[in-house]
């Protein structure tokens, strides 16, 4: 019973340490990649898993090891902005509305409520498919169907605490109102936001190599892992295995290892939340 | 007469992420024929694991480590779990403490007993009804149609308690287990629902094992009294002697801190807490908090041992007193 | 009376949520690419030709009124028309929501049928081999994206053992699909006792079911776990025991039927995904429902479906979302009857 709770740390210890591998071999992609990523190899297609090669050779001969790195930078980079973008807009949605209510909280939850109406992926391929294939879209379009559940969040906390003793103390003392909510109850909400985050971050990750796997968003010749796996896809029912397995293997590992990090940041950080294990 | 339950030496552990806590340690107690016995403690004397334990109903991490439990003559330690359902809502029943909660939510309160009859008295669905409806006149509920077509959500606090009551007595069990049957119920109900206990109990005969933390419970309407102190027995005896004369010091600071009407004087509760059961000191848990301590109790259990007849007491102090008392 | 305050309440609230949902709709379909009006008039039209269609199609006038023309079109029907198959696109709807029909329906099965039972036992058995391993897969299903576990399972069922067939679609090229019914292959083979078709189109049905199923049984075996777990520990449930009931009966009647009701609520949350993940599984199967021809039609830059797929979808949600709510307040007599 005991050990239980060590096993799980160590687990989210393995965890973390997945994150900060993955990480830096993005950061260091350039120099860890044996081969140049864009490079076709006529007469190494189609290799599979070998020395030369660790991870296979695609149709046009592309080391599929440096592909992997290379995309890992897309896929971290694409998952990190959007939930930036998404926490720091949708915690100011959602202090406004908690902090001020009446219409504008009406007005914010009613516009969190129709986002939410959408199946996130689905919006998240109109908005991609209205905006144009890029990168910033596809962040953006992340981003923005992430929003509610900060603005959720936030908003919860501030109607909780805005009654609470201490910010009529503080108003009292002259506080004025941004400095309250910067001060006294932002901290607050640190901790929900932090698991919150942590978790997003794999949904955002599953989510731009879903749209990559249907062509949405990021295009050859830049790689990203649901893009590899695409391309893979077609070689499947032709014994191909490595060109699929990779990709998808680095994406479930890299989403598993920040829900691992995100459940026990949520176990330590706030008992409130803690589900059954 | 013989007694209908012999509770020796139960002793019961829970297996727990913090360790091991020694809930229930060493108890004995009877119970006769026919007769009120109150157990009574503070919450986490161990008395709600007592009762459970005695319908095997402890599941892991808990166990029961030791004892006997002789009901009728048979040890229900001993036997399989089958043969133990065979006793469960039959011979012996259980009234639980928050009566909302201990209902089902979905279903019918009226199915929750009828289902009882068809079960252990192999009833037709007919005949389940019919006896229910029964059954809830008997506990003075109005309306009995009407009520057993409803649902826990829509009885008030009281007449859960009833239905609990009923659903127990249905069978027409020897010994009821009643835990807390009056908490969190109002004052006026509360007596009512002892005056049906204790009402029930005589016309079928039933014993009844009060479990409460509510003194003024215990000399309402039991006949005899347990008292437990961190999941240990320190005192058993007749009601009248124990209010009368309370000998163990955990006993006599509880009869004191009775606040009374007709006496003047400052409220006196009890000081300290009860000992964490997870390394329980190893002479008498009621060592740090007793005014009356010796050098042997820090370091001996204390036996529960006769100190008048049909009067035990588990002290170290009182032995001593006794002893002098002899010559 | 309680009850139908309840009801009347969800039906208020969808009224907002759908206006909101009509206007984000709208609003993406403004910036999609493409000229509707160019797709109609054809790429040979002349400049006056297609600014005559763009008059009649109202998309000269102001936004307001465009909203309110693209609103109203939706209810009548009028979807726009699809440059691809050159048909209105609420033909091509009709004739491609059978599959996905078909395909959600065969997942949810999946899902309810694998991921409840795992779940109740995994909670009974805590702590048990079983029990790790179901929660092993839990953790691991939500992170396996689910067009890897498609294309993994036709490694190894299509490839390597040869048992499932080729990602073709719905029905096997050389069988005639069966009359249609209901326009749901196995059940229309089953109302017509089209024992071929019947066995073709399970076949296809398959590996599709399973990959969508798996993706979306992971919440759900969590939740009801985690629900079971409560309720075991809960006082009716020893109650219930110490009557004498049987404890499988306490176990598999009493505490699963409270068991099941939160998990009603998930439902909705579940039809959402499978909805979104049908847009992927359809892909990777070439199954030819409703997300396969909103991909299609993007990619060829088609922006007529597009527009009407997501209203569509996101009313279907909300719709499906309010019949949960409904159920569970039905399910739960502390609802219904307040």
């Amino acid at each position: 019973m005991r050990w239980r709770r060590l096993t799980r740390n160590r687990l989210s210890f393995v965890a973390l340490c997945v994150i900060l591998a993955v990480t830096l071999a993005s950061l260091l992609a350039p120099w860890l990649a044996p081969y140049d990523p864009d490079n076709p190899d006529a007469e190494a297609t189609l290799v599979s898993v070998s020395l030369r090669h660790p991870l296979g050779t695609d149709g046009y001969g592309r080391d599929q090891l440096s592909r992997l790195i290379h995309a890992g930078r897309v896929d971290l980079l694409v998952a990190l902005s959007a939930t930036a973008i998404a926490l720091t807009l949708g915690s100011a949605l959602g202090a406004g509305a908690g902090y001020r209510g009446g219409w504008v909280d009406q007005l914010v939850m009613r516009g969190v409520d129709a986002v939410m109406a959408f199946p996130a992926f689905i919006l998240a391929m109109a908005i991609t498919a209205a905006l144009g294939n890029s990168i910033a879209n596809v962040v953006a379009a992340i981003a923005i169907t992430h929003v509610p559940i900060y603005t959720r969040l936030i908003r919860g906390e501030m109607l909780r605490v805005r009654e609470a003793e201490y910010a009529d103390a503080a108003r009292t003392v002259g506080n004025r109102p941004h400095q309250i909510v910067l001060y006294h109850l932002l901290p607050n909400c640190v901790p929900p936001l932090v698991v919150q985050a942590t978790l997003a971050m794999g949904f955002a990750i599953l989510t731009v190599a879903a749209l990559s796997f249907i062509g949405l968003g990021i295009q050859p010749p830049q790689s990203e892992w649901g893009q590899m796996t695409a391309e893979g896809a077609g070689y499947v029912v032709s014994g191909e295995w490595w060109l699929v397995l990779f990709p998808g293997f680095a994406i479930m590992l890299t989403v598993l290892a920040f829900n691992l990090v995100g459940d026990t940041l949520r176990d330590l950080l706030d008992p409130r939340m803690r589900g059954v294990r | 007469m013989t007694d209908l339950l012999e509770v020796r030496d139960l002793t019961v552990h829970f297996d727990t992420e913090d360790g091991l806590v020694e809930a229930v340690d060493g108890v004995t107690f009877t119970v006769s024929a026919g007769e009120i016995l109150g157990v009574v403690g503070e919450s986490g004397s161990g008395k709600s694991v007592t009762a459970l334990a005695l319908l095997r109903l402890i599941r892991p991490p808990g166990r029961i480590v030791q004892g006997a439990v002789r009901f009728e003559g048979t040890d229900l330690v001993g036997l399989s779990e089958d043969e133990m359902r065979a006793v469960r809502g039959t011979r012996i029943a259980m009234v639980f403490q928050s009566p909302r909660t201990a209902l089902n939510p979905v279903l019918t309160v009226g199915r929750q007993i009828s289902r009882l009859f068809e079960l252990h008295q192999g009833a037709s669905r007919a005949e389940g009804r019919a006896r229910t409806i029964e059954m809830l006149k008997l506990v003075g509920i109005s309306e009995p149609e009407r009520r057993a077509r409803q649902y826990a959500h829509q009885l008030s606090g009281g007449m859960c308690q009833r239905v609990m009551i009923a659903m127990a007595l249905a069978t027409s069990p020897r010994l009821l287990l009643a835990d807390e049957p009056t908490t969190g119920l109002d004052v006026s109900i509360a007596a009512q629902i002892l005056d049906l206990l204790r009402d029930l109990g005589r016309r079928t005969g039933a014993s009844i094992l009060l479990i409460t933390h509510d003194l003024g419970v215990v000399a309402e309407v039991c006949d005899r009294v347990a008292v437990m102190h961190a999941g240990q027995i320190v005192e058993v005896g007749a009601v009248r002697a124990i209010f009368a004369r309370p000998r163990h010091p955990y006993t006599q600071a509880l009869v004191r801190s009775i606040p009374r009407i007709d006496r003047e004087g400052t409220m006196e509760p009890i000081p300290g807490t009860v000992p964490s059961l997870l390394a329980p000191p190893p002479g008498c848990r009621y060592a740090d908090r007793c005014p009356r301590v010796l050098d042997v109790c820090r370091r001996d259990r204390p036996a529960l041992r006769a100190s008048t007849p049909n009067h035990d007491v588990a002290c170290h102090a009182v032995e001593v007193e006794d002893a002098t008392a002899r010559g | 009376m309680g009850f139908g305050r309840y009801v009347l309440q969800r039906l208020l609230l969808v009224i907002p949520t759908l206006f909101g949902v009509t206007l984000i709709a709208f609003t993406l379909t403004y910036l999609l690419p493409g000229n509707p009006a160019l797709v109609k008039a054809g790429a040979l039209a002349t400049p006056e030709h297609v600014a005559e269609i763009e008059r009649r199609m109202g998309l000269d006038r102001p936004v307001p009124v465009q909203y309110w023309r693209y609103v109203t079109g939706f209810l009548r029907g009028d979807l726009g028309e699809s440059s691809s198959t050159g048909r209105p696109v609420l033909e091509d709807f009709r004739q491609r929501i059978p599959a996905t029909l078909e395909l959600t329906l065969a997942s949810l099965l999946v899902a309810l049928g694998i991921g409840v039972p795992f779940g109740v036992l995994s909670a009974v058995h805590r702590d048990t081999v079983l029990d790790h391993v179901s929660r092993l897969l839990g953790v691991g299903g939500v992170a396996m994206p689910s067009f890897w576990t498609g294309l993994l399972l036709l490694y190894v069922f299509f490839y390597l053992l040869g048992v499932a067939p080729a990602p073709l679609g719905r029905i096997a090229a050389d069988v005639p699909p069966p009359t249609r019914i209901l326009g749901l292959y196995v059940v229309d083979a089953l109302l017509t006792a089209n024992g071929p078709a019947l066995v073709s189109s399970l076949h296809h049905l398959m590996l599709p079911a399973l990959t969508l199923g798996f993706a979306v049984m992971a919440p759900l075996t969590r939740m009801v776990r985690a629900t079971m777990l409560e309720i075991l520990e809960s006082e009716y449930v020893t109650a219930a025991w110490a009557a004498g009931l049987p404890r499988r009966r306490v176990i598999y009647g009493d505490a699963l039927r409270n068991a099941l009701i939160p998990v009603i609520t998930l439902l909705g949350v579940i039809v959402g995904f499978l909805m979104a993940g049908n847009v992927v599984v359809e892909m990777v199967f070439a199954w030819p429902g409703l997300g396969h021809y909103a991909v299609t039609s993007l990619m060829t830059k088609d922006p007529g479906p597009i527009q009407s797929f997501v209203l569509f979808v996101a009313v279907m949600y909300v719709f499906v979302n309010l019949v949960v709510d409904l159920l569970y307040g039905l399910a739960d007599p502390r609802i219904r009857l307040r």
